[in-house]
């Protein structure tokens, strides 16, 4: 292995100059171009600026469900939704393969943004059966027992019985329902509606079957019943429990707000899911000035159901006629059927305002997610605390530093500006990069990753230290520094690629199994690894090569931590019992 | 220091040599010693596991007046739940509580918040679900298992698969160690403890990764001489490098110091204390082990082979008849050279390869 890495070493003597040139030009045009870019400090993480962040693990329903792709549309659709509701620079991002972190910056309004991303979320239509105002409207009668058999909503006189209570609570609020969220569903393709009357008389016959089976539920219809009258759902505390536990075929109960009205609503078995809502956005209506818009497209088995369930419904008369979006429980709209829509697109209108209908739609298309996501841990740090413990590490990273400048000072003088010049080149080098590596691939620099560039300190210092050793080493057998410096660094080089390839190797692992603050550090480990090697290669010996021409340092001065007689060198040239233990003579 | 410094020489030419081989089985009973005494300690007291990993909250407010006792009353009224309250260096309080849910911590921050009267966006929250902590320590888990196959297998490749042994025994030496000295004092153990748990691999190795190399090197041609036992080698291969990793601990350890007494003094807990606190006590553990386990098992595992084993044999019948006729003749032991230093009998003078000088075309007289 001598003679390739001999002749290398001749060349890298040779041109020493040229090699920290290209290091020298590396480093200014790196920082250049960081500040080019206007990156001039790393991106902190949320732990240091201030800000939350939150880690939601996914939970599948079906086994396989949680897969890259999947993880993926949920990412997208959280970062949509997040930054959507003006929560700007929110960072969403999976980690590992069933975590997704968000990271809110300070400033925000994270409560909100948690509430978003943090919710479950489940999306069902399902029709309504009674609706109406509660808190300041509760004094209206509870809708008597026949909409109870209404959960088979077409029966015409449990409809009737059960509007004339409604009616007067949706008509005493007219306006709001103009002016809100979606009050009319209309068919997107305007489909001519002749195939209403067949898709009537096919769906009548699927909501009979609860109908039958009315006895049997009565007790649970009148328990609801109850559940209903007594919901008030401008109670908090009531609101989140209303429709708590509800499986998709159950009757259950939601609220709903509109225009800052909390509406209570009975609701019948989830007629269409949330899963099977291909696309949904926002659009504004040029043609008609209807204003903004809804449009939704389902894929083949949803627009089934739903020309099916729209059928059904625009027969029936206000509230029958409406079917409620509810997202966890919560109705979210609650838009009326004018006519069956098939085809599989629809579109629901009213008066929107542009972020109603941007969030009417993220969650449309949320709800079509087929996982469900966990809070794992929220981490919310205020930018006071987050900027103590920034402090604190920089002072940690100083101290330690100084620390071992003293140490190297001390043991070996001279030597010494060797390893802190490279320190400083290893120092400005991890800065620059990490300050071009946030915005290039979103690298954030938080506390652990603080601690992994101060443990760093201690790795790119081994560096010198082995060489340093090394030539010291050559010293001792009596050689001139020029020589030794150049001889030590082969063997030098080795132990030195060796050991920060196991420590490389570390942090690539860490990196690609772990979750959470343990990337950070697995990152700047290894990115500060790398750096060693090349400052050590590129940088310091190089640096050594010239140093070694310098007299200071090659006459063996007492202050350079090279004098050959404190390192107890042998006088030169006895060369005595140059014997390793491969050298006798019996070889 | 210039005292090291000559040490380092006195080392290196083999004045002084610390016979870690020959007194490998002490080294092994202290070792098993304390692995046990880690063992019965995890067995016994259990790990102190923090609020990740059984889920909870953690609150840090800003500087306040409210005091520890209080804070307490407080966060139990508001949680329902035991809290352990910190002040901190810096006047805020640190406000722990265990079991509790992520869904309740809004409306407790906001009652703490009402308590102390101050705005709930002060306070820093860290809420973690039950199952969080189990995810982290399985990952934790999966990568070390990972490295240490990855690991193995690269010592394997780049050395042998007697130091790759010899190197994972010492690794888990120190995680056990390190482990075992948290659950005899009762730290916690926090995500930050973990990623200090995982970042001794890297070092543990790195350390032991050095001595192996010059291992690996002075025993090149180990076959070919009779006058050193692979052991006497590898007791030199320690001691060559023995300033190097004293040197190399000792600035491993500083700026770990630093971010321990900085982390601890300045804001009494948190990640930056957890990780240096693991770590110190890690790399103090792998700097022991890459001395007196690694380097003396790979030892004990090579003198099994049988090319080794006949070595030993060389060595020794040439010792013996040394030391016969050094007694008979009174005169210096047999040696090719002249030999000036005070060179105790096992132990080789210096670092050389077998390569080196050789055809230089130095009139040395007995150079070939």
């Amino acid at each position: 292995m001598a003679a390739p890495k001999r002749g290398r070493s001749a060349s890298a003597q040779s041109k020493p100059g040229r090699t920290l040139a290209l290091i020298l030009i590396a480093i200014v045009a790196l920082t250049g171009g960081m500040f080019l870019s206007g990156h001039t400090t790393p991106r902190l993480g949320i732990d240091l600026a201030g800000g939350t962040s939150i880690t939601l693990e996914a939970k599948a329903d079906q086994g396989s469900a949680i897969n890259k792709a999947n993880m993926d549309t949920a990412v997208d659709i959280m970062n949509r939704r997040v930054n959507g509701l003006g929560v700007s620079e929110a960072e969403v991002q999976t980690q590992g393969d069933r975590n997704i972190i968000v990271n809110i910056p300070k400033g925000t309004n994270s409560k909100e943004a948690r509430d978003q991303v943090g919710t479950t979320a489940k999306l069902y239509f399902r029709p309504v059966l009674a609706q109406e105002a509660t808190g300041s409207a509760a004094a209206t009668s509870p809708s008597p027992s026949a909409s109870g058999s209404s959960t088979a909503s077409p029966s015409p006189s449990a409809s009737k019985s059960g509007s004339t209570g409604e009616k007067a609570t949706s008509s005493s609020s007219p306006s709001a329902s103009a002016t809100s969220q979606g009050r009319a569903v209309t068919d997107a393709l305007k489909v001519d509606s002749t195939p209403s009357a067949s898709a009537s008389a096919s769906s009548s016959a699927s909501p009979s079957a609860p109908a039958t089976g009315g006895t049997d539920t009565s007790s649970s219809e009148a328990k609801l019943q109850a559940q209903y009258a007594a919901l008030d759902c401008s109670k908090k505390a009531q609101r989140t429990t209303a429709g708590e536990g509800a499986k998709p075929a159950d009757t259950t109960l939601g609220c709903g707000e509109i225009s800052g009205v909390w509406y209570k609503y009975l609701l019948g078995p989830a007629a269409v899911d949330g899963t099977e809502v291909k696309k949904a956005q926002a659009v504004f209506d040029t043609q008609t000035a209807a204003g903004w818009q809804v449009t939704m497209t389902f894929n083949g088995k949803g627009s089934k159901k739903f020309a099916d369930i729209t059928a059904q419904l625009a027969k029936n008369t206000q509230p029958q006629n409406e079917f409620g979006i509810v997202l966890d429980g919560e109705v979210v709209s609650s838009p009326y059927v004018s006519s069956s829509i098939t085809g599989g697109n629809a579109q629901i209108s009213g008066s929107f305002t542009q972020d109603e209908a941007q969030n009417l739609a993220n969650m449309l298309s949320y709800g079509a997610l087929p996982l469900s996501f966990q809070e794992q841990s929220v981490t919310t740090v205020t930018a006071a605390l987050g900027g103590d413990q920034l402090h604190a590490g920089l002072l940690a990273g100083a101290i330690g530093l100084l620390l071992v400048v003293i140490y190297l000072v001390a043991y070996y003088r001279g030597l010494s500006l060797v390893a802190m010049a490279s320190l400083l080149v290893s120092g400005i080098l991890t800065y620059v990069l990490m300050a071009l590596l946030g915005p290039a691939i979103g690298f954030a620099l938080n506390l652990p990753a603080v601690c992994g560039a101060i443990v760093a300190i201690g790795i790119t210092a081994d560096s010198f230290i082995v060489y340093f050793e090394r030539i010291r080493d050559e010293i001792r057998e009596g050689r001139s520094l020029r020589p030794a410096v150049e001889r030590a660094w082969p063997r030098a080089r080795r132990t030195i690629l060796v050991s920060d390839f196991v420590s490389f190797l570390a942090a690539a692992v860490l990196f690609t199994v772990t979750v959470g603050k343990v990337q950070g550090f697995a990152f700047t480990l290894g990115l500060t690894t790398v750096l060693d090697v090349v400052v050590v290669f590129f940088f310091t010996k190089p640096l050594m090569t010239l140093l070694a021409r310098r007299k200071f340092f090659a006459s063996g001065s007492k202050w350079s931590g090279l004098d050959p007689k404190s390192l107890g060198a042998k006088p030169p040239l006895r060369r005595t019992r140059r014997s390793g233990p491969v050298e006798t003579k019996e070889a | 220091m210039s005292k090291l410094g000559n040490l380092g020489a006195r080392l290196h030419r083999g004045e002084i040599s610390y016979d870690f081989i020959g007194h490998r089985k002490l080294w092994y009973g202290i070792s098993i010693l304390i692995t046990i005494t880690a063992i019965l300690g995890l067995a016994v007291r259990g790990l102190n596991m923090g609020i990740d990993f059984q889920g909870g909250a953690v609150f840090t407010t800003e500087k306040t007046s409210v005091s520890v006792s209080q804070a307490e009353d407080y966060a139990k009224e508001a949680s329902g739940h035991d809290a352990v309250v910190q002040k901190l260096g810096n006047g805020t309080l640190r406000i722990q509580i265990a079991g509790m849910d992520t869904k309740q911590s809004d409306e407790i921050k906001n009652d703490l918040a009402k308590d102390f009267k101050v705005d709930p966006e002060t306070i820093a929250a860290d809420l973690v679900g039950p199952s969080w902590g189990d995810q982290i320590a399985n990952k934790a888990w999966q990568g070390l298992a990972i490295f240490m196959v990855l690991v193995v297998i690269y010592l394997a490749i780049a050395f042998e698969w007697r130091m790759a042994i010899a190197a994972l025994v010492a690794l888990i030496h120190d995680i056990t160690i390190t482990v075992g000295i948290y659950a005899l004092v009762g730290f916690e153990v926090t995500p930050g403890t973990v990623i200090g748990l995982l970042t001794i691999l890297g070092y543990s190795l790195y350390d032991t990764v050095v001595v192996f190399d010059s291992l690996k090197e002075q025993t090149k041609d180990i076959t070919k001489q009779n006058r050193w036992t692979y052991s006497d080698i590898a007791n030199r291969s320690i001691n060559s490098t023995l300033v190097r990793s004293i040197n190399t601990t000792v600035v491993a350890l500083l700026p770990v110091a630093g971010l321990l007494f900085i982390g601890g003094g300045f804001l009494g807990a948190g990640t930056l204390n957890d990780i240096s606190l693991s770590l110190f006590v890690g790399l103090a553990a792998g700097a022991y082990s890459s001395i007196f386990i690694a380097t003396p098992l790979v030892a004990d595992l090579k003198e099994r082979e049988p090319a080794m084993k006949a070595l030993r044999k060389r060595v020794l019948a040439k010792r013996a008849q040394a030391s016969v006729e050094e007694e008979t003749a009174d005169a210096r032991p047999v040696s090719d050279e002249p030999d000036d230093d005070a060179t105790p009998a096992v132990v080789g003078p210096r670092t050389q390869p077998a390569s080196r000088g050789r055809g230089r075309g130095r009139p040395s007289g007995k150079r070939r």
